[in-house]
């Protein structure tokens, strides 16, 4: 586990990306889980996890106020948990996607606890927020950047610290092929961008039609190759 | 929309006072940061206040003067809009409040902004850009290119988009001030959304096959059986739209696979 301080930093700036600061989306799974396996030693299956979440992710819209999963500092642990396993034993993948979704779905809850938590250090800053004083809104910035990276830096670790061990435990007791299993959560996260991408673009016009052909094209480039 | 009601109720735009480039590059940089203290009470209100203080330094008196205190206290209030495109109205309220405008026009500007800017970013970024950039990687992916290039390929489309716009919204909302309104019925932000809902469908039905086949790696009969189920579960899927998440579905059923290999 002496990856575990390294990755949990990675995970909070990971995190931060997600909503506060920089927004460039490192955070997105494809990203995250990638550089998380490069960290770990296997860029490549931290890419296989990260392109398993992404379609997943797809189906996620950031709204405003909308409460949705923490995928950035998910990603990082899924993703370093599925380059760390054993890649000769079945399962790699899928167990790396399942702690990454657990993860995320723990993480969507922290995003709301430090929302109301940057409301709490708002309400007691309001005389001087009032008063237009500058160091009550910068330190209020700087205090929720702050705060969220260490609520990601702390998933990561909380989450890659409890799930390693118990992904190696459940990965030594595996007994389904590679192929089933990675055949398990593909199906499962191409229905999810399947849906996710006519809940999103059905009301553009024309946009069934442009799928379809898209379909079409990634159907012959497989075939022909 | 009430960008309308934004156009009428704005002044055309005096000439204005100049910033700095120092201070434009200190505002552009905050912006990155703009959702730093973001909650449910006053949204994105302090980061508005947060970008624009270096500006802000620029009013008579300077930091320390009645003008700046008072316009950080009117600008740090409740506000709401797609981080980027907030862009828009951190520029025309810079203008605004460095040209004198009075407090309540000021206000309802910032009032009637917000909707709008909330609605349009969140369709042309979050519904459009993003999911356009994302699946264009894992096109990639899936025609073999290595993590490198996945990763480099999301990210520079991506922030190509995102950077073009903050600096398109910071300029325009400068140099329109309060009547910006109209710059945000530009055919980009109009009929983007739409071009860009079909050109990621497209992407999708290209990038959802290859993407399975590459993390399968195994036999056409194999990746048409997944195809075959992940089409039906679906329309399942669509069916159950907002009353089933798509990501909790798929942890629990992969929770379940996973307790059925480890014990049978």
């Amino acid at each position: 586990m002496r990856e575990l301080l390294p990755l949990s930093l990675l995970g909070g700036v990971i995190g931060l990306d997600v909503v506060c600061f920089p927004q460039m989306m490192f955070s997105r799974p494809v990203v995250a889980a990638t550089v998380a396996g490069a960290f770990v030693g296997d860029a490549e299956r931290g890419m296989l996890v990260g392109v398993v979440l992404e379609l997943i992710a797809i189906a996620t819209l950031p709204f405003g106020a909308s409460r949705y999963p923490e995928w950035g500092s998910a990603a990082v642990v899924g993703g370093a948990i599925g380059a760390t396993l054993h890649a000769e034993q079945g399962g790699t993948i899928t167990i790396g996607v399942l702690a990454a979704l657990a993860t995320a779905w723990v993480g969507g809850l922290t995003l709301v606890k430090l929302r109301q938590w940057n409301a709490f250090l708002a309400r007691r800053r309001r005389p001087a927020l009032d008063a237009g004083a500058r160091g009550a809104v910068i330190g209020l910035q700087l205090a929720g950047l702050t705060s969220d990276f260490v609520r990601a830096a702390l998933l990561t670790a909380i989450g890659y610290g409890l799930l390693f061990p118990l992904a190696a435990h459940i990965q030594s007791a595996w007994t389904f092929s590679g192929p089933l299993s990675r055949s398990v959560v593909v199906t499962l996260a191409a229905a999810v961008a399947a849906s996710a991408v006519w809940t999103i673009f059905h009301s553009a016009r024309g946009s069934r039609w442009y799928f379809a052909g898209g379909l079409v094209v990634g159907l012959l480039l497989l075939l022909g190759r | 929309m009430t960008a309308p009601a934004v156009q009428h109720a704005s002044p055309a735009p005096q000439p204005g006072p100049s910033i700095p480039a120092w201070t434009w590059i200190a505002v552009f940089t905050r912006m990155l940061a703009i959702q730093g203290a973001w909650n449910y009470e006053t949204l994105l209100g302090n980061g508005i206040g947060f970008c624009l203080e270096p500006a802000l330094r620029h009013l008579p008196g300077g930091p320390h003067g009645p003008a700046f205190k008072q316009a950080m206290a009117r600008e740090s209030t409740y506000f709401n809009a797609h981080p980027y495109l907030a862009a828009v109205a951190v520029g025309a309220l810079a203008r605004a409040e460095l040209s004198g405008v009075p407090a309540e026009r000021i206000e309802r500007f910032r009032t009637a902004l917000a909707g709008p800017l909330g609605s349009v970013g969140d369709r042309l970024v979050w519904a459009g850009w993003l999911p356009f950039a994302s699946l264009l990687a894992l096109a990639a992916f899936g025609l073999g290119a290595r993590p490198l290039l996945v990763v480099g390929i999301f990210l520079v489309l991506f922030n190509a988009g995102h950077f073009a716009l903050r600096a398109w919204g910071l300029r325009v909302g400068w140099k329109h001030g309060l009547a910006v309104a109209p710059s945000l019925g530009t055919p980009l932000l109009r009929r983007g959304p739409a071009h860009l809902a079909r050109a990621a469908a497209a992407a999708a039905g290209v990038a959802v096959p290859l993407a399975a086949a590459r993390v399968l790696g195994g036999s056409h009969v194999m990746l048409a059986t997944v195809l075959g189920v992940a089409a039906m579960l679906s329309v399942v899927l669509i069916r159950v739209h907002g009353r089933v998440e798509g990501y909790k579905l798929a942890l629990v059923l992969i929770a379940l696979f996973a307790l059925i290999s480890v014990a049978r």
